[in-house]
């Protein structure tokens, strides 16, 4: 039976914004026939160097479609640099988780993305420094050591679900093993400890001054830090957020979530007065 | 939505006549067997009617079938038992395309100190027998073989290499858990010393399986308690599921070649079809040596998995070998060791037909089925890009 919630069943029968684009900006593929799933992603830019439009072709398993229908619907609108901050887990949650042994479906959604915007930069295809660990799916040991970390990955077959290394042959199980030990060693940074209100507060206003304020002047909006109630995060807009009827949206998609992800995921927004 | 049930090989329908002949020995019959009292010891009478009706199907004598749980307890019986009759031989020959009930006990017999020879397929699905007879040593227990493929429904030879074995001195079992009720079996005819079955491929319940040993076999029982189907094998008997597997045998012994006909001819019809309306597909497994109601299609460019759940969306049931189905991200060990390119692995759709298949549900897969694989080819990166020449190796 497929673990697969509604989301990835819709994305995966009425998949958004199949095809490829003519003359993109940044195109990649990523994966092959041998493999079972490979992902061929197409974007173009707006005069403001926003996303405008992104198209994908996938051949795969459903949850590798809907993977890469997802990531077309979330990377639109955004600059490249927030496009490079969506992580796999970003993909898997916006359609409410994929299955564990599928993970690697929103990995290869990830991998494109990077390097159709490596493409577009002209950067190269291989990050600095990195080997390849799995011949059979090209799998490098920086990307191992990425997912070990992100994800908290413990055992080969871990690895395995999330990147596809050691699916194939199985000669890398022993090189994979010893990476995931020596991750093991390193020390690992403390977890988040519990802030205290004013670090909170302090923490959010940073937030909204570093990172949301600029990229909502971008488009003419702007936001105004009103009051913080434990975790309730009360905001007015200003400029063209205050008129424009998609604010709501933009408070819950953008504003709580980069809260969320850079103070504590307790938090939530609200408009003042509303 | 009407349900299109193609999946028969991984299990069946309960036939209404199994099920009415089960059903009073749930409330009414539900006396033990082993039982001084008249109430039980009845029951007895009737498993050995039982016997009698699975004995008829293969060809056998009643005193040669023992009722288990399941095939694979009947695999793992008849492997184990073989060892232990020749505890000086640790040499174990079985084929590459087994089934894990087969497959995963060697390789954990492997561990206990014995060698296994997997004998390689041709990319038919087809046995070598000569390297089956080169492959075996003094050294050689067991050989075991499937009798029909449970992915590509091919057929081995087993009665050959039954001979090939003996001549040997080695033991020979064969997992007919595919085959029996679908080809004619006649268990005078061969030297196969064990033969494992199951009650749900053929319309009797899940849960009830055979062992059948032939007479002057030396067997050591899996599992240890009281003396039920003499002492060959534990434990207070599935008198539901025996009553029923025993009606199944019966009604799969009658008219076995012309139902056998039925169902080959819808499932050539299914095959014809799919291949004229799409490009790039074809058919896994040898034509002619082959059960009559498995059909395993290639669809190249689109992915197994994808096409089952398009398929599920309109009620119809079948399975794949591809990759994502099992999570192991390698397609199947049957397509494989066939050597079917990654390529056409990856979408391989089996369809497995039954006696309950009509005309009209093969006529609507031929009608859906085209158009899911046309959709998804359309969303594949390969499609009509590359050059197919190449694309087929």
């Amino acid at each position: 039976m497929w673990d697969y919630t509604d989301k990835v069943k819709e994305h995966f029968l009425h998949p958004r914004n199949v095809g490829e684009i003519e003359n993109p900006d940044g195109v990649a593929e990523v994966g092959s026939l041998a493999c079972g799933d490979a992902l061929r992603l197409t974007f173009k830019l707006d005069e403001n160097q926003r996303i405008a439009d992104a198209k994908f072709k996938t051949f795969g398993c459903a949850s590798a479609i809907a993977s890469s229908s997802a990531l077309t619907e979330i990377i639109k609108g955004m600059t490249l640099e927030e496009a490079l901050r969506v992580t796999n887990r970003d993909i898997a949650r916006y359609l409410g988780g994929l299955p564990d042994e599928k993970m690697h479906c929103s990995v290869m959604g990830k991998q494109a993305l990077e390097k159709a915007i490596e493409n577009y930069r002209g950067a190269p295809a291989l990050e600095a420094g990195a080997k390849i660990i799995c011949e059979c799916f090209g799998v490098t040991d920086k990307e191992i050591e990425r997912d070990v970390r992100e994800n908290n990955l413990t055992t080969v077959e871990e690895v395995t679900n999330f990147t596809k290394a050691g699916g194939g042959c199985g000669t890398c199980h022993d090189a994979i093993a010893q990476i995931i030990e020596r991750l093991k060693a390193e020390p690992r940074p403390e977890a988040k400890p519990r802030l205290t209100n004013l670090q909170k507060i302090r923490m959010i206003e940073e937030t909204i001054d570093n990172e949301i304020r600029p990229s909502l002047r971008h488009d003419g909006g702007d936001l105004e830090l009103i009051d913080v109630v434990g975790d309730r995060v009360i905001v007015a807009t200003r400029g063209a957020c205050a008129t424009c009827k998609a604010s709501g949206i933009t408070l819950k998609n953008f504003v709580e979530h980069t809260l969320k992800e850079r103070v504590a995921p307790e938090i939530t927004v609200e408009e003042e007065g509303k | 939505m009407k349900t299109v049930y193609m999946d028969n090989n991984a299990t069946s329908k309960v036939a209404d006549e199994v099920l009415q002949a089960m059903l009073p020995y749930f409330s009414e019959f539900y006396g033990n067997p082993s039982s001084m009292h008249t109430f039980g010891g009845r029951v007895g009478r009737e498993i050995q009617q039982a016997r009698g009706q699975v004995a008829g199907l293969l060809g056998a004598e009643p005193d040669e079938i023992v009722f288990t749980s399941c095939g694979t307890e009947s695999d793992n019986a008849a492997i184990r038992s073989a060892l232990s009759a020749q505890p000086d031989k640790k040499h174990i020959i079985i084929s590459r395309v087994e089934h894990p009930a087969v497959r995963v006990l060697c390789s954990h017999l492997e561990t206990e100190g014995y060698r296994v020879t997997q004998l390689p397929v041709d990319k038919s699905g087809i046995l070598d027998l000569e390297l089956l007879d080169k492959s075996l040593t003094p050294d050689t227990a067991l050989v075991s073989l499937m009798w029909g493929n449970n992915e590509t429904g091919v057929i081995f030879p087993v009665e050959e290499a039954a001979h090939l074995a003996h001549d040997k001195g080695a033991m020979f079992h064969t997992d007919a858990v595919q085959a029996a009720g679908k080809i004619p079996i006649n268990m005078k005819n061969n030297l196969i010393d064990m033969l494992s079955l199951s009650g749900h491929k053929l319309h009797a319940p899940k849960g009830v399986g055979v062992l059948y040993i032939r007479r002057g076999t030396k067997f050591t029982p899996l599992l240890l308690g009281g003396h039920q189907e003499r002492g060959r094998r534990g434990g207070t008997e599935n008198t539901p599921g025996i009553i029923g597997l025993g009606k199944a045998c019966e009604l799969a012994a009658q008219n076995l070649v012309s139902k056998s006909a039925y169902i080959k001819r819808l499932r050539d019809k299914l095959e014809k079809e799919l291949l004229a309306k799409i490009p790039q597909s074809r058919i896994n497994g040898d034509i002619e040596n082959r059960l009559p109601n498995t059909a395993n299609i290639s669809f190249e460019y689109v992915e197994g998995e994808a096409i089952l759940l398009m398929m599920n969306e309109l009620g119809i049931c079948a399975s794949s070998g591809s990759a994502c189905t099992s999570g192991s991200l390698q397609p199947s060990h049957v397509l494989r060791a066939m050597g079917v390119p990654f390529t056409m692995a990856h979408g391989s759709i089996r369809f497995s037909l039954s006696v309950y298949n009509t005309e009209e549900e093969v006529d609507f897969v031929i009608e859906k089925l085209p158009p899911i694989i046309e959709r998804l080819r359309e969303m594949s990166p390969f499609w009509k890009r590359e050059d197919p020449s190449c694309a087929i190796q």
